[in-house]
């Protein structure tokens, strides 16, 4: 699924965030990508839906080559992933059924497939109700839910989420935590960034640690391993 | 697999958003949409004024070049048959040379008592002894080529005098010139102050736009998709500012045309008919608008979303 070697990405102002990353990732798995702030986390993350672009070496998504991949396939890689955000990323003049509507009608979908595909994930996501509200109706947990809705409507094989729990309290992050998972279990492959000591522990997935843009450990069944 | 119809819907129905996002940023920019209209009007406002004004100059440029005729007037000692013949002949070798007729002195006295009028019939005393040359009247192919002809034709024997009229086509030409210049000039910096205009109006619902615009690349819309809306406004933009133009132009010139086509006395001054030129010189002005439109749109999409 992805595949990274020996990847380097140092920024224009002369900030290295990657020195060096091998990282391999299989079809279904779930893993957490954890370090401290200004590690290269996001960085490593980014380089997945290319947002970013690696300076030196290989990453490979979906049997894509993201350092050759030109500009105008962008977009057919980006359909294969879904993106969740920390702060939701929703458009406010939008109800909730038009924010994830929108996601397909980008990309050209017809009406009847959209309506369709909408509702199904608006019930995975539980929101089925909430259809008609606008974003800033909703708390927290639902905006995310909504987000994730939105990632995952066009049905992606990889789910990346940057710190999805970052802004939601203890309880509600546990409910994203149950959609993600509830995602994983139907072959999604997620990858999430993030700082909760509290999720990593408890749920015992895979664990990659960036420290100064090395990976400095990747445990299965791993544990969060710094202070809360 | 998917049809051709299926796909030309999909494409219906995607241009249909286009237009209806297009359209709604052009309404909800307000002041920058009039002030970048308003741009656009008075650009083509001048352009459509200037063409109608160019076009017609050429015109009247054209029908006098085509009247220019090069009067070669003869020797009065070269013999009838012989010598005149192997004039034409010279005459008729030069390249350049459209047409050679010759005109004799008699044929040359009747003209200018014709052209006379009255006092002309003064001239009748001197046919029986005509005081007037032998011509032939040469067209050249180009009047353009007027003045090569014209010497060229100085160099034959036989011949003692080459006249045209160089004053009054010189003169149209140069005005022309000047003209055409001047104009452009000034086309040109109101055309680049419009594209200016637009595009900046169109910055403000990229800004506007921006949160949108990237959702919109993480799903995966395509960089066409993205930017049609912002071509679709441009072009809008252009439209509604060669509406005024337009009009203006269309009707001042109904006016001249109807009004001032009997009160003009030359001949050769003749307006190009209002219809279809109305109609051309309104496709044409259109056609600009909608060039400033997408041009603008087109330079501040290509810097801002860098897609």
């Amino acid at each position: 699924m992805i595949e990274m070697q020996s990847v380097y990405k140092t920024y224009p102002n002369g900030v290295t965030a990657l020195n060096g990353i091998d990282v391999h990732i299989a079809q279904g798995e779930f893993v957490y990508v954890v370090g401290p702030s200004g590690a290269g986390k996001s960085t490593f993350t980014r380089l997945m839906f290319r947002e970013e672009k690696p300076t030196k070496g290989t990453v490979l998504v979906n049997d894509m080559n993201l350092s050759k991949l030109k500009e105008r396939k962008i977009p057919k890689l980006r359909r294969q992933i879904g993106v969740v955000y920390q702060d939701f990323r929703l458009l406010p003049r939008l109800s909730v059924y038009e924010n994830i509507a929108f996601a397909l009608e980008v990309i050209e979908e017809s009406p009847k497939n959209i309506r369709k595909r909408v509702m199904d994930v608006l019930d995975q996501v539980r929101l089925k109700n909430k259809a008609r509200f606008i974003p800033d109706e909703l708390s927290g947990g639902e905006q995310q839910r909504v987000s994730i809705a939105r990632a995952i409507v066009n049905h992606p094989k990889l789910l990346i989420a940057d710190e999805p729990t970052g802004n939601l309290d203890p309880e509600t992050s546990w409910e994203i935590m149950s959609i993600l998972e509830e995602i994983n279990a139907s072959g999604t492959t997620v990858v999430m960034a993030t700082h909760s000591k509290d999720i990593v522990d408890k749920m015992r997935k895979r664990v990659i640690a960036i420290e100064d843009g090395l990976v400095a450990r990747d445990e299965h069944r791993g544990d969060y391993g710094y202070e809360a | 697999m998917m049809n051709i119809e299926v796909i030309t819907a999909m494409k219906l129905r995607t241009m249909g958003r286009h237009f209806r996002e297009g359209s709604k940023s052009v309404w909800r920019n307000g002041w920058m949409t009039v002030s970048s209209v308003g741009a656009v009007t008075t650009t083509l406002l001048l352009v459509g004024v200037f063409l109608a004004l160019m076009l017609n100059l050429n015109q009247i440029t054209q029908e006098v070049e085509k009247d220019v005729e090069i009067k070669v007037l003869l020797d009065r000692t070269l013999q009838e048959d012989k010598d005149i013949s192997r004039v034409e002949k010279e005459l008729n070798s030069i390249s350049d040379v459209g047409s050679v007729e010759f005109s004799s002195k008699e044929q040359e006295l009747e003209r200018l008592i014709e052209s006379m009028g009255d006092e002309g019939k003064a001239f009748e005393l001197f046919d029986q002894s005509n005081p007037l040359k032998d011509a032939f009247v040469v067209k050249p192919s180009d009047p353009t080529d007027t003045m090569e002809v014209a010497d060229k034709i100085r160099g034959i024997e036989g011949v003692s005098e080459v006249n045209y009229g160089e004053e009054i086509v010189q003169r149209l030409l140069q005005f022309n010139e000047y003209a055409r210049t001047i104009g452009l000039a000034l086309i040109i910096a109101l055309v680049f102050t419009a594209i200016f205009l637009i595009s900046n109006t169109i910055k403000i619902t990229i800004i506007a736009r921006k949160k949108e615009i990237g959702i919109m690349k993480l799903v995966g819309a395509t960089n066409g998709f993205i930017r049609w809306p912002f071509f679709i406004e441009g072009m809008l933009l252009g439209i509604l500012g060669a509406i005024i133009p337009i009009a203006a132009v269309v009707s001042g010139y109904y006016y001249l045309y109807y009004n001032l086509r009997d009160k003009i006395q030359f001949e050769f001054i003749q307006l190009l008919p209002f219809d279809p030129f109305a109609w051309q010189l309104s496709l044409l002005i259109l056609g600009i608008g909608v060039f400033i439109g997408i041009w603008g749109s087109v330079m501040s999409v290509r810097k801002f979303l860098k897609v």
